[in-house]
């Protein structure tokens, strides 16, 4: 507590970084501002520049333009081995010719921690991983877990400023993987370490972060909680990257009540909530959630024939036709199951739509 | 229950691949050195002639005449230092075509492999016009008046190890990329994250993971040398000769073939035994790893 600046300094801050690969553009102005002990995940499709930036960040590429700060820092233009930060690997990186304790002691080693000192904190970062007594061995001798929890071990025992983890747990197996996520998520709360995760699974990033990051070919889409990015996408990629939805072109026809009619392009007509913006003869996009469509025997409902169906349980997947359109519906099973080819009536609340403009932007 | 049991044919086929391998082996390996092994015990009678008799002459002049022992010392010698000079010359180029990000790395491979259309005899002859009397660097020291009389530089140990080192450099070169090729890059990114310099790095990682090439380029360096004869006949005086022409003077030219038997199978021996003592410190394993992996 040296003074109000200190404490109030964002852990990681980025300022319109740019970074080009000789022509290519692979992050272009991203600008974000992390919270000490804050867990933010980078969430985006393969080649969105994820990587990128965590790699621009540990200083193993370097940005065209821009600033970097950490523990309100500029880092820019510090060296990577005096950076202090944690980077684990998608493929944990483990050093194969030194046993499990060189490898996690070789940070230490090169701040010149002392023997005894790492020898202890060594044995400390392998019980916090739970995997303790394995000091001696390879990591040739371990399964994959035990290889990530290494890693993790040996990224936060040098107790870096940020914590930096690259798709870690795309190598592992379902099953452990959600174990994994778990454990990683306990982990990085008992530490209380600034993290910045990616991955390009969604339900990964809706499940562990504080805050999710959507980008999209190098740029940042959204920025917000797991429920602001999840209900309330603000542009069009974020609303067709999570989760299922239905994205329906179509002209606001007239506003009333706060709520607005839409003529779908060659469909229906359907009724949404009218964001303040909404203006009548606007073009816009109607995003309505799969689980959102309901579909039953109700007759005032807008009409329409069950393409396909899939059963999956307590749920069941439909394609749905109406008046032109095709929509999808992920909903659970009240009634029951409907066939295809069996006329039903589909019923979406106007409060569970939203409003794209023409440039894929929410109508707020 | 049991495992599925091979048919006959099942079992048959491994050694079918194999036989061509292994006949071409025994007909032009083993059984030629078996017959040396024979010849080694036969009487030399006159160059050119020998007696079909059993006698251990040829066994007993090997152990105990030292000119041999000093021939074979000195091959041991001039070898380990042409293939410790092939290590350090080689490890920078393999390190940097490994690591370059330059798009045609294949070119700078075909560049090693390039000198491999000349004949290797021509290409050892061209080292007379570099260090001879007559040479470009006489030549040119002269022209410039650094020297007043040519300096011998041609017919020496130096020029012997000089040709040796041109002809092996490909050699080292490849065995040391490879192993440094399959280092994976986020290990030396790892280490840097760490706390690592580049220097650092390079020490902790890539230096020990390229061992196993570097050591299995040591030991085909150091057999190919101390089995090498052109090299020292073409660049070397008779000082310099090593054992391998004492064995071509032997047979080719004093005709006796019992000794150059015997003398051929201890050069045989002796490195089978390098080969062997140096596979088990090293693990042959890691070294064929560092070809393979
Ligand atoms: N060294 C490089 N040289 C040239 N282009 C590169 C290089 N590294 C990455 N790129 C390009 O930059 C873009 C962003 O790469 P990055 O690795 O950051 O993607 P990512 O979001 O991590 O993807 P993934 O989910 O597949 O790991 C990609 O289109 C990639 O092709
Ligand atoms: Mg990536």
């Amino acid at each position: 507590m040296t003074g109000p600046s200190m404490t109030t300094a964002p852990a990681v801050e980025l300022r319109n970084v740019t970074l080009a690969y000789h022509t290519f553009v692979a992050v272009k102005d991203v600008s974000l501002s992390i919270r000490k002990g804050e867990f933010v995940t980078l969430l985006g499709p393969s080649g969105c520049g994820k990587t990128t930036i965590l790699r621009s960040i540990a200083g193993l590429v370097q940005p065209t333009g821009g600033e970097i700060s950490v523990a309100g820092r500029r880092i820019d233009n510090v060296p990577i081995h005096k950076r202090n930060i944690g980077l684990v690997f998608q493929n944990y990186a483990l050093f194969p010719h030194k046993s499990i304790f060189d490898n996690i002691a070789f940070g230490l080693k090169y701040r010149k921690v002392e023997k005894a000192e790492i020898a202890r904190k060594v044995k400390r970062a392998l019980d916090m991983v739970r995997l303790p007594g394995v000091e001696k061995k390879l990591p040739s001798e371990m399964s994959g877990g035990q290889q990530q929890r290494i890693a993790l071990a040996r990224a936060i025992v040098i107790e870096p400023d940020v914590l930096l983890l690259d798709e870690p747990l795309s190598a592992l197996d379902a099953n452990l993987r959600e174990e994994m996520r778990t454990e990683l998520k306990i982990i990085q709360r008992e530490v209380g370490i600034t993290t910045i995760f990616v991955t390009h699974d969604q339900e990964e990033a809706l499940a562990m972060s504080d805050r999710i990051v959507v980008m999209n070919k190098g740029e940042i889409e959204q920025l917000g909680t797991p429920e602001d990015v999840y209900r309330r996408p603000e542009t069009r990629f974020v609303a067709s990257f999570l989760g299922q939805s239905n994205l329906l072109p179509g002209r606001i026809t007239a506003i009333a009540d706060g709520q607005a009619r839409v003529q779908l392009d060659g469909g229906p007509e359907i009724i949404a909530a009218a964001p303040a913006s909404a203006r009548a003869g606007a073009a816009v996009t109607v995003v309505v959630r799969a689980q959102k469509v309901t579909i039953g025997a109700g007759s005032k409902a807008m009409p329409g024939k069950v393409i396909s169906a899939s059963y999956l349980g307590g749920t069941a997947a439909y394609f749905v036709e109406s008046g032109g359109i095709r929509l999808q519906s992920n909903a659970t099973i009240d009634e029951r199951v409907w066939r295809e080819g069996e006329a039903v009536g589909i019923t979406i609340n106007p409060a569970d739509c939203l409003l794209l403009d023409e440039k894929g932007d929410r109508l707020v | 229950m049991a495992a599925n049991p091979q048919t006959a044919a099942e079992r048959r086929a491994p050694w079918l691949l194999l036989a061509p391998s292994l006949i071409t082996l025994v007909l032009l390996m083993i059984l030629p050195i078996c017959i040396m092994f024979v010849y080694s015990f036969y009487e030399f009678v006159t160059a050119g002639v020998e007696k079909h008799v059993y006698t251990t002459a040829n066994w007993r002049e090997f152990f105990s005449d030292s000119y041999y022992h000093m021939f074979l010392w000195k091959t041991a010698r001039v070898a380990a230092i042409t293939a410790i000079l092939c290590a350090l010359l080689g490890y920078p180029p393999a390190y940097f075509i490994a690591m370059t990000q330059y798009k045609h790395k294949w070119l700078l491979l075909l560049l090693l492999i390039v000198p491999f259309w000349i004949s290797f005899t021509i290409r050892t002859f061209s080292w007379i016009h570099i260090l001879g009397e007559q040479g470009v660097i006489n030549v040119l020291l002269m022209k410039t008046g650094l020297i007043s009389e040519p300096l011998r530089l041609l017919y020496t140990e130096g020029a012997v190890i000089m040709g040796m080192i041109h002809f092996l450099l490909p050699y080292m070169i490849l065995n040391i990329y490879v192993s440094i090729e399959g280092i994976d890059r986020n290990l030396i990114s790892a280490a840097r994250t760490l706390g690592c310099t580049a220097w650092q790095a390079f020490y902790e990682v890539v230096l020990p993971l390229s061992l196993p090439g570097l050591m299995a380029g040591l030991l085909l360096c150091f057999v190919l040398a101390a089995g090498s004869y052109v090299t020292p006949d073409i660049l070397g005086s008779t000082r310099d000769s090593l054992f391998g022409n004492v064995i071509f003077d032997t047979i080719m030219g004093q005709l006796n073939w019992p000794m150059g038997s015997a003398l051929s199978i201890v050069l045989l021996v002796l490195l089978g035994i390098v080969a062997v003592i140096y596979s088990r410190f090293m693990g042959l394993s890691r070294v064929f790893k560092g070809l393979g992996a």
